[in-house]
C-alpha cells in the first residue's frame, strides 16, 4: 500500500460512503428456525428479511429454496446524547439476537453501545369487521339505526407487520456494548461491555445482575477487556469471555454470584518465533462462538480462526490463517487502524465448517474434516444473482494464477466483518458495507447467489 | 457525518508525521536483527551492518512509539473512543518503553533531548511542530524529545545532565511518557520523583492542591495515567512556572477526568490545543520562559505544555 495510493483510497471512499455512512450493516442474525433474517445498520435501523415459502410448483423440481424478502423495517435506537460526558451515544446496532420463538409473534434483542431494547414482531393479517356499535370507517352508530344484532367476524386485509418495543434495558453499562447473549433458559441473557458482564431477566428493565466485571481499582492499570460473551447453548449456568489478551474464560455461575473467577481459562501459549510489538494486538479475540453441539468454541482474532475443544484448555484444537500474508504487513495495518477491525466467525449447522471474513469483500470457509480453506468474493460486480460463486485467491508467492489477487491490491475499505449462517440448511448472509448478500447451496453442488 | 468526516482525518496527520517509509512494510520483529544477505561484504563490514541493523531497528521502534502516543491522543472525537483500542495501544507503548529501558537506549533519548545546543524556543517549535502536524520531514527525534521526559531510576542518579531535573527540581514535572521504563519500580527515589509528579490538568475540584507524597500510590505506569487518567494542575510549584500558570489560568480544567480520557474527552473543550498553542505563541518572546537559562526550567516548561496539549 503506497502512501499515495491509500490516501487516495481514503478520500474516495470517504466520498462514495459518505451518503451511506448510516446504511453500512453492523450485524446481522437468523432467527432459529432461519426463515426470519435480521440485519441492524450504523443509522439505527433494524430490517428484518423473511424466506419466502416454497410454492411454486414449477420450481420444485430445481430444487428452488425461497428467497429472502424484506419483511419489515423499524428505527431501533436513535442517536443520543450523555451529558454527563458530553459525548454522543451513537446509534449503530452493535448486535442482534432473536429470542426462542414461544408464540406467533417474534421477539429479538437488538444493542446500541448503551442500551438493549426488547422488540415484539408480530403479524396482523386479520381485522374484525361488523362492529355494532361502530360503524365500518369506527364511527359511532346513532343507536336508531341498529335493527339487529350481530358478531363480529374476523377477515382477512393485508398483511401489516407491526413492531413494537416491549423492553427498554438501560443504565446498565458504563462502557460500549459489544455482545448479548439469550440463555438456554428462556428467561435470561447477558449483556458484555469491555470491563463487565450484566445478566439480565427478559421481563425486569430496572435491575441487572453483574457477573463480571474486570474493571480494576485504578484504570491506569487497565490493561485487558472483554470482548465479546456468550451463553453456552444447553447449559444455562456457564458462558464464555473472550479478552484483548486473547484469553476465553468459561464461567460458572453455580460457583459463585460474581464469575471474576474463571472455571477454566483457555490460552495459547505464545509463539516465541512469531513475536513482535504487534503480537498481542493481533492476538485480541474479536468474536466467540459456541459450536451447535456446545462441545467446542470458536475464536476469531486478527489472522486466524481457532477451534477449542471445552475439555482441552492448553491450546486450540484446530487453527486455520484467514489471511497469513498480512504479518508482514502488520505495521501498515497498525497506522491504518485496520488491526483493529473486528471481524467475526460462524459455524454452519452441523459444526463441520467455519467461516469468516477478511478484507477486499472476501470471506473465507474452512472445511474442518479436510482442513482445507477456500476463498469467496462478496462484490457486486463479480456476482450476478444466480451465478456460481468462484473461488479466489490471494497471490503470495509460488506459480500466479489468473483471476489471483496481490496483497498490495487488496482494498483494506473493504471488509467483511459480519455475517450468519442458516441455522438448519447452508444458506449464508454476509454484510458487506451496505450490502447484504444471501448466498445459498443449491441441491446441485454450486452456490449461487442472490443480493439485497 | 461529522463522525466519517473524523474518522478519516486521522490518518491524514499520522502521514504528515514523517513515519519512516523504510519501517512501513516491514514487522517489528524483536528478534529479528538479520545480518543483511549482502556477499559482497567483508567480514570485517559486519559489524558495521549489525549496526546498522539495529539502529534501523530502533529507528523503526522509536517511530512505532511516535506513531502509538499520538493515536492516543487523537480522540478529540464527538463519541468515546474505542476503550479496547486505547488499551492495546497503550499495552504496545508499555512494551517498548519496558524494551528501551532494558536497551538502555531511553538513557540516549533522554540525554539528546537535553543537549545544550537545543534552545529553549526550538524545543517550544518542537511542541508545536507535533501538535500542528505540519512539517512532513519533521524528524521523529522531535518526537522522542516530547515524548521521553524523564527518566529511569537508575539514571536519576547517575546521569546529572538530565536526570537531575526530575529527581531534584520540585517542580512538578510533566513526564509524558518518561516513567514508563520505571513504573513497576517502587523506591525512595521513585516515590519522591512520582511526589513532584506531574501537572496534570484535573477536575476542578482538585485544582490548587498539592498532592506531593501523598501521591505515593502504587500507581503503576504514571505515563499510562496521563493518557489514561486525572490531570491535575499543581499549582504549589514556584518559580519559572508562574508564567505558565497566568498563561493557563483560565483553562478549564474540569474536563479532565479519571474516566474521561479512556472513555473519551468532552466534545467541546473550552480551550482546544491548538487554543493553547496560540496563545503560547507571543510566550516564546517572553521572558520568564526564554531567558531561563538552564536546562531544567526549560524541560518543565516545556513539559507543561506537552502536559496540557497532551491532556486535551
Amino acid at each position: 500500500m503506497g502512501e499515495d495510493g491509500e490516501s487516495t483510497k481514503i478520500n474516495h471512499s470517504f466520498l462514495r460512503d459518505y451518503v451511506t455512512e448510516a446504511d453500512v450493516i453492523s450485524t446481522v442474525e437468523f432467527n432459529q428456525t432461519g426463515d426470519l433474517l435480521a440485519t441492524g445498520d450504523k443509522g439505527g435501523r433494524v430490517v428484518i428479511f423473511q424466506r419466502e415459502t416454497e410454492s411454486k410448483g414449477e420450481s420444485e423440481e430445481l430444487g428452488e429454496s425461497g428467497e429472502y424478502n424484506v419483511y419489515s423495517t423499524f428505527q431501533s435506537h436513535e442517536p443520543d446524547f450523555d451529558y454527563l460526558k458530553s459525548l454522543e451515544i451513537e446509534e449503530k446496532i452493535n448486535k442482534i439476537r432473536w429470542l426462542p420463538q414461544q408464540n406467533a409473534a417474534h421477539f429479538l434483542l437488538s444493542t446500541n453501545d448503551k442500551t438493549i431494547k426488547l422488540w415484539k414482531v408480530s403479524e396482523r393479517d386479520k381485522r374484525p369487521e361488523g362492529y355494532n356499535l361502530k360503524d365500518e370507517e369506527g364511527r359511532i352508530k346513532d343507536i336508531s339505526t341498529v335493527t339487529s344484532l350481530r358478531v363480529p367476524v374476523l377477515k382477512p386485509t393485508d398483511l401489516m407487520v407491526e413492531v413494537r418495543p416491549r423492553r427498554v434495558f438501560a443504565n446498565g453499562h458504563t462502557y460500549h456494548v459489544n455482545s448479548i447473549s439469550v440463555n438456554s433458559d428462556g428467561e435470561t441473557y447477558l449483556s458484555a461491555d469491555d470491563l463487565r458482564i450484566n445478566m439480565w431477566h427478559l421481563d425486569i428493565t430496572d435491575r441487572s445482575f453483574n457477573i463480571v466485571d474486570i474493571k480494576p481499582a485504578n484504570m491506569e492499570d487497565l490493561t485487558e477487556v472483554i470482548t465479546a460473551a456468550e451463553f453456552h447453548p444447553q447449559h444455562c449456568h456457564l458462558f464464555v469471555y473472550s479478552s484483548s489478551k486473547g484469553t476465553l474464560r468459561l464461567c460458572d455461575m453455580r460457583e459463585s454470584a460474581l464469575c471474576d473467577r474463571h472455571s477454566k481459562i483457555f490460552e495459547e501459549p505464545e509463539d516465541p518465533g512469531n513475536r513482535s510489538f504487534f503480537s498481542e494486538i493481533i492476538s485480541s479475540v474479536s468474536d466467540v462462538k459456541f459450536s451447535h453441539s456446545g462441545r467446542y468454541l470458536l475464536t476469531r482474532d486478527y489472522l486466524t480462526v481457532k477451534v477449542w475443544d471445552l475439555h482441552m484448555e492448553k491450546g486450540p484444537v484446530e487453527t486455520y490463517q484467514v489471511h497469513e500474508y498480512l504479518r508482514s504487513r502488520l505495521c501498515s495495518l497498525y497506522e491504518n487502524d485496520c488491526i483493529f477491525d473486528k471481524f467475526e466467525c460462524v459455524w454452519n449447522s452441523t459444526d463441520s465448517v467455519i467461516m469468516t471474513g477478511a478484507y477486499n469483500s472476501f470471506f473465507r470457509m474452512f472445511d474442518r474434516e479436510t482442513g482445507r480453506g477456500v476463498t469467496l468474493e462478496a462484490w457486486r460486480e463479480s456476482s450476478k444473482p444466480r451465478a456460481v460463486l468462484r473461488t479466489r485467491r490471494v497471490y503470495t508467492g509460488g506459480r500466479r494464477r489468473r483471476g489471483d489477487v496481490g496483497v498490495d491490491s487488496l482494498d483494506f475499505t473493504k471488509k467483511i466483518l459480519h455475517m450468519a449462517w442458516h441455522p438448519a440448511e447452508n444458506i449464508i448472509a454476509i454484510a458487506a458495507t451496505n450490502n447484504l448478500y444471501i448466498f445459498q447451496d443449491r441441491v446441485k453442488p454450486e452456490n449461487q447467489c442472490e443480493e439485497t | 457525518m461529522i463522525r466519517s468526516l473524523w474518522m478519516n482525518f486521522i490518518h491524514f496527520p499520522l502521514r504528515l508525521l514523517g513515519c519512516h517509509p523504510c519501517f512501513r512494510l516491514t514487522m517489528f520483529s524483536k528478534g529479528t536483527k538479520r545480518k543483511f544477505a549482502d556477499g559482497g561484504e567483508e567480514i570485517s563490514d559486519d559489524g558495521l551492518v549489525a549496526a546498522r541493523v539495529a539502529s534501523s531497528y530502533s529507528l523503526q521502534r522509536q517511530s512505532l512509539l511516535d506513531m502509538s502516543l499520538i493515536k492516543l491522543q487523537l480522540c478529540h472525537m464527538l463519541v468515546e473512543p474505542n476503550l479496547c483500542r486505547s488499551v492495546l495501544i497503550a499495552n504496545t507503548v508499555r512494551q517498548i518503553q519496558e524494551e528501551m529501558t532494558h536497551d538502555g537506549s531511553w538513557h540516549m533519548v533522554t540525554e539528546a533531548f537535553c543537549g545544550a545546543s537545543q534552545s529553549p524556543s526550538e524545543r517550544l517549535v518542537a511542541t508545536e511542530v507535533l501538535c500542528r502536524s505540519r512539517e512532513p520531514d519533521a524528524e521523529p527525534k522531535l518526537f522522542s524529545v516530547i515524548s521521553y521526559e524523564g527518566c529511569r531510576e537508575e539514571e536519576v542518579v547517575a546521569d546529572e545532565t538530565l536526570c537531575s531535573v526530575s529527581v531534584s527540581d520540585t517542580v512538578s514535572n510533566v513526564c509524558l511518557s518518561g516513567r514508563m521504563g520505571q513504573r513497576w519500580e517502587k523506591s525512595d527515589v521513585e516515590r519522591e520523583e512520582e511526589a513532584l509528579e506531574d501537572s496534570r490538568l484535573g477536575s476542578g475540584d482538585d485544582d490548587e492542591e498539592i498532592d506531593t507524597e501523598d501521591e505515593s500510590t502504587p500507581e503503576g505506569p504514571k505515563t499510562i495515567g496521563q493518557v489514561f487518567g486525572t490531570f491535575e494542575i499543581k499549582n504549589g510549584s514556584p518559580g519559572p512556572d508562574s508564567a505558565l500558570e497566568e498563561l493557563f489560568s483560565d483553562v478549564d480544567t474540569s474536563y479532565y477526568d479519571l474516566d474521561t480520557m479512556l472513555t473519551g474527552m468532552q466534545s467541546a473543550p473550552k480551550m482546544g490545543p491548538y487554543d493553547l498553542l496560540d496563545s503560547l505563541a507571543p510566550s516564546h518572546s517572553s521572558p520568564s520562559i526564554v531567558s531561563t537559562p538552564n536546562c531544567r526550567s526549560d524541560l518543565n516548561e516545556l513539559d507543561h505544555i506537552m502536559e496540557i496539549i497532551v491532556g486535551s
